[in-house]
């Protein structure tokens, strides 16, 4: 690729021939195949994705076009969306587990022309839909297997799209470095689709500047250098990976290792030790969860030295971390604990090297931080969301909480409005919804400040955000007190045994919940207690389940009554649901966020029984099995009350 | 229905675009006794290049049987036994293994204590040369051979999409990922003839519908012959380009999926005589 030097790197492609001049032979990509980790270094990256860029010219994507690209995380696909910018089109990265319907929507809404698909079950799933998609060309495909049958008039192999513009170079290279030449930072980088919370995914259109101005904050903020590396295992289609693994990847050039297969993601993460480590909370919740377990089937010995060590960790491991001031004799024995237990634990997870960790999406439960922060892994948190091309605030080194976000991100602007709503402008604010002005008029005022839709505030005295919930569904009580759902539904996932919850309460007089417990954790226990049980439904509905869970939300509720603001929030009936959320019945979003209006319709019937004082209730759910076959399950569920703990009390 | 006793047959192409060559093996008027009990009693068929052949029945039908003829395992007293062009003899264990025909079994014979990869390892073992003591010290041609067996171990591997459990004793697997190991195994041997006893027993619909795909990948991608013994009437006439039918040690039926779901005798026998 050319690149001449006197031009600003202000896009992608520009910054992939930066790196391809200046550190031709450090790593770029890595992936596990065939049980080895191959890898590409800048240069070969430069060259793989020249040809496609050629072979894309060669079959006649124009400037403007818009490139779906599926699949689970390759470097093959992030060649795909940087040989698209190279030729003037824009990536649009779509999530690899939609059903076909979800991608024939947003395939069809940005008119995409071609298409950049894994395998054969995304070839299956375009070729379903088909008929719906009046403006596609050609699909490109990674992996031939299983295919061989096909029609070829719509196909073409991604290795042979290469071939093909490596043959007519002589012909296509003149318009590709044309192509590129006139790119600027203001032209689009990439399209990514939110996962719709509410309503149809929108199409956050992100720009060069967007990206990559966010990604130098951010690399300079937290020190990412060339020699980090990151594991790439969330979904494309989520900003996060594209910052992570395209903007901060080709800013810093720092390493992306795919991994293996999604399966094989725990294994890979070992084997690589990345520096630069980010996961949900989920993630960290379900590794602990299975530390514990695993701790609890060791020999005595192990047992009794994790414990020990874990709770001498708790005391010290986050100050140390901070450079606090510890003493000597602690700072020996905490060097003796590493040694025997956190080393280990830490290698076993894959996390020994992470210089910097973020967590975001979703509240993380005290407890589960300061267990990663005790054992000596800067987890931090941040947050973000696709339109501001993830950062707003994140958490500087050493001022790290469980209960904040964090301070402003370097160039971004916050304001509370009198609502609660927090409001940001940054350089990494997006440029419009695609094909929706209304909305994009509706989230981002004319100032360029752009509405989160979270509620919450900034502590006086540290400056960092607090995120209370989501700004539409803080509500208030028929008695006036404030409610936060979220915040009491997180408060109660921070229980290993409970997975998700919903708490409803909005213009009522009290709170209920519908509650799913964490199968792993709770199937566990009651392996240990001698419980029999043959499915979900079963062990949620066993009567010493009922008593932990009814435990827990009474802990919550003293929580919430401790707190002036939430008191009203707390919880007075709840009950276990027969059957796990699920995306495949649009419970969740496919990023595992509750839709809580499907659920308020879908289970109006349980909801009623809450509020109508009932102690249990009848019901049949419909449920969708993966193959998109229809099903339905019935169940007697139980409604507990529960002991709230009033205001006067807490007063006196 | 006779078998054509004529093996210049043409390569023909199937409606979903493969290619089906000339006779790859043929049976000729096989009879196999224990003592007194006939097993099998006077079947021919052949099995061509590149095909996809089933043999169905009922229980005790003597298919399982069928399939030891198959791969010499036993040797039928009366009949002859072609495969690639020539006749057959009896044959001792290693000479078995080295005629290019693998095989699975209907209750799965894996080595438990070993890793995925070691019980597919195992599966290359025809295709090592180098004695034992050069593969002790792991030397020279030694070495290599070990690399060049891996490199097509990890091919199979991620074919059947068994990366995750590469290295985890099979004895801890679940049934339906044994049964993917084992015909990891076979495939390890590169046959040129492939034999799934029983290949879906014992699995649900999902592990079924994986399992075809794998059976259907594998004849696709690698051009390898199948014959498959099989319980699930509506896997095999969906995978099977040809289906024998037996029915107490006789073939009552030959032919495509369509033709044997319509013949009479295949009727009666799974499903009873109709009494009007």
């Amino acid at each position: 690729m050319v690149s001449s030097p006197d031009r600003p790197l202000d896009t992608i492609p520009r910054l992939v021939a930066h790196h391809a001049q200046n550190r031709p032979d450090s790593a770029a990509f890595r992936e596990k195949e065939f049980g080895i980790w191959q890898s590409w270094s800048w240069r070969q990256t430069a060259s793989e994705i020249d040809a496609l860029a050629l072979g894309f010219l060669d079959i006649g994507v124009n400037a403007g076009d818009h490139i779906a690209i599926i699949g689970r995380n390759r470097p093959y696909l992030y060649w795909a969306m940087v040989a698209a910018q190279s030729v003037g089109a824009i990536p649009v990265p779509l999530y690899q587990d939609a059903v076909a319907e979800e991608m024939a929507y947003v395939i069809e809404h940005c008119s995409a022309r071609f298409i950049v698909a894994q395998d054969q079950e995304q070839v299956d799933k375009i070729i379903d839909v088909k008929e719906e998609l009046s403006g596609v060309e050609q699909i490109i495909f990674l992996d031939p297997r299983g295919m061989r049958k096909y029609e070829r008039a719509l196909l073409t192999e991604y290795s042979v799209l290469q071939a093909q513009g490596r043959e007519n170079e002589a012909k296509l290279r003149p318009e590709l470095d044309k192509r590129l030449a006139a790119q600027s930072g203001a032209d689009t980088c990439a399209m990514l689709y939110t996962s719709g919370t509410t309503g149809r995914p929108k199409g956050v259109v992100l720009s060069n500047d967007n990206i990559i101005m966010t990604s130098k904050a951010s690399c300079s903020f937290d020190g990412l250098r060339a020699d980090d590396s990151v594991l790439a295992y969330l979904p494309m289609a989520w900003v996060g990976d594209f910052i992570f693994s395209v903007g901060q990847a080709s800013w810093s050039g720092f390493c992306v290792a795919c991994p293996e297969s999604s399966d094989t993601m725990q294994h890979d993460l070992r084997e690589i030790g990345p520096t630069y480590f980010f996961a949900p909370p989920r993630y960290f919740e379900g590794v602990l969860t299975s530390v514990m377990i695993r701790m609890e089937d060791a020999g005595d010995l192990k047992r009794v030295m994790f414990k020990h060590f874990m709770e001498f960790a708790r005391t010290v491991g986050p100050d140390i971390l901070d450079g606090k001031p510890v003493g000597l004799g602690k700072r020996l024995k905490y060097a003796l604990g590493n040694l025997l237990v956190y080393g280990p634990l830490k290698n076993s997870l894959g996390l020994s090297r992470v210089r910097v960790g973020y967590t975001a999406g979703e509240a993380i439960g005290p407890e589960i931080f300061d267990f990663y922060r005790s054992l000596g892994i800067n987890l931090k948190q941040l947050y973000g969301q696709t339109e501001a091309s993830v950062f707003i605030t994140q958490q500087p080194d050493g001022q790290v909480r469980s209960d904040t976000v964090g301070v402003a991100s370097p160039g971004v602007e916050l304001k509370i409005a009198d609502n609660g709503e927090v409001f940001y402008r940054s350089p990494g604010t997006f440029v419009e919804y695609y094909k929706n002005p209304e909305s994009t008029k509706s989230t981002k005022d004319t100032e360029g400040w752009v509405a989160t839709g979270d509620a919450g505030f900034i502590e006086k005295d540290t400056g960092h955000l607090r995120i209370i919930d989501r700004a539409k569904d803080v509500g208030k009580m028929k008695d006036g007190s404030l409610f936060a759902p979220k915040y009491v539904e997180n408060k109660l996932k921070f229980f290993p045994n409970i997975l998700e919850t919903v708490v409803f309460g909005d213009g009522r007089d009290s709170c209920m919940a519908m509650i799913n417990i964490d199968l792993q954790a709770v199937g566990n226990w009651a392996e240990r207690n001698n419980i029999a049980y043959s499915s979900y439904q079963e062990l949620a509905a066993h009567v010493d389940v009922y008593a932990t869970i009814q435990q827990h939300v009474e802990d919550v509720n003293a929580s919430l009554a401790a707190d002036e603001m939430l008191a009203g929030c707390q919880v007075s009936r709840f009950l276990v649901l027969h059957k796990e959320l699920d995306a495949d019945d649009g419970e969740l979003t496919r990023t595992r966020k509750v839709r809580r209006s499907v659920i308020e319709d879908k289970y109006k019937d349980l909801i009623d029984a809450l509020y109508g004082g009932k102690t249990e209730i009848y019901t049949e759910t419909e449920v969708t099995y993966e193959d998109g076959s229809k099903g339905s399950i019935a169940a007697t569920l139980e409604i507990r009350d529960v002991r709230r703990v009033a205001r006067e009390e807490k007063a006196a | 229905m006779t078998v054509s006793q004529d093996a210049a047959v043409q390569e023909t192409i199937t409606p979903d675009g493969r290619t089906i060559g000339g006779v790859l093996m043929e049976m000729r008027n096989i009879t196999l006794r224990f003592g007194g009990v006939v097993a099998i009693e006077d079947i021919s068929f052949d099995i061509r290049q590149g095909e996809i052949r089933a043999i169905i029945g009922p229980n005790g039908a003597g298919k399982s049987s069928m399939l030891n003829v198959i791969n010499g395992f036993y040797h039928p007293q009366d009949g002859e036994v072609w495969y690639k062009g020539a006749i057959r003899g009896p044959m001792r264990p290693h000479q078995i293994a080295a005629q290019g025909i693998a095989r699975t079994f209907q209750n799965i014979a894996l080595f438990h204590g070993m890793s995925t990869l070691d019980n597919i390892m195992t599966g290359r073992l025809t295709h090592m040369k180098t004695g034992m003591l050069s593969q002790s010290v792991w030397f020279g041609r030694a070495q290599r051979e070990e690399t060049e067996n891996r490199a097509f171990a990890e091919r199979i591997i991620d074919f059947l999409e068994i990366q995750s459990i590469r290295k985890t004793p099979v004895g801890r697997l679940p049934y339906g990922l044994q049964k993917r190991v084992e015909l990891g195994r076979a495939l390890a041997a590169e046959p040129s003839l492939l034999l799934l006893d029983e290949p879906m027993a014992g699995m649900n619909v999902e592990e079924k519908e994986d399992m075809s795909r794998f059976i259907l990948d594998v004849n696709d991608e690698f051009g390898t012959t199948i014959a498959l013994i099989e319980h699930d009437m509506g896997v095999v006439m969906d995978l099977a380009d040809r289906v024998v039918v037996m029915d107490y040690g006789r073939k009552i039926g030959d032919g495509s999926p369509e033709e044997v779901r319509n013949n009479k005798a295949v009727i009666d026998a799974y499903l009873g005589v109709s009494s009007d």
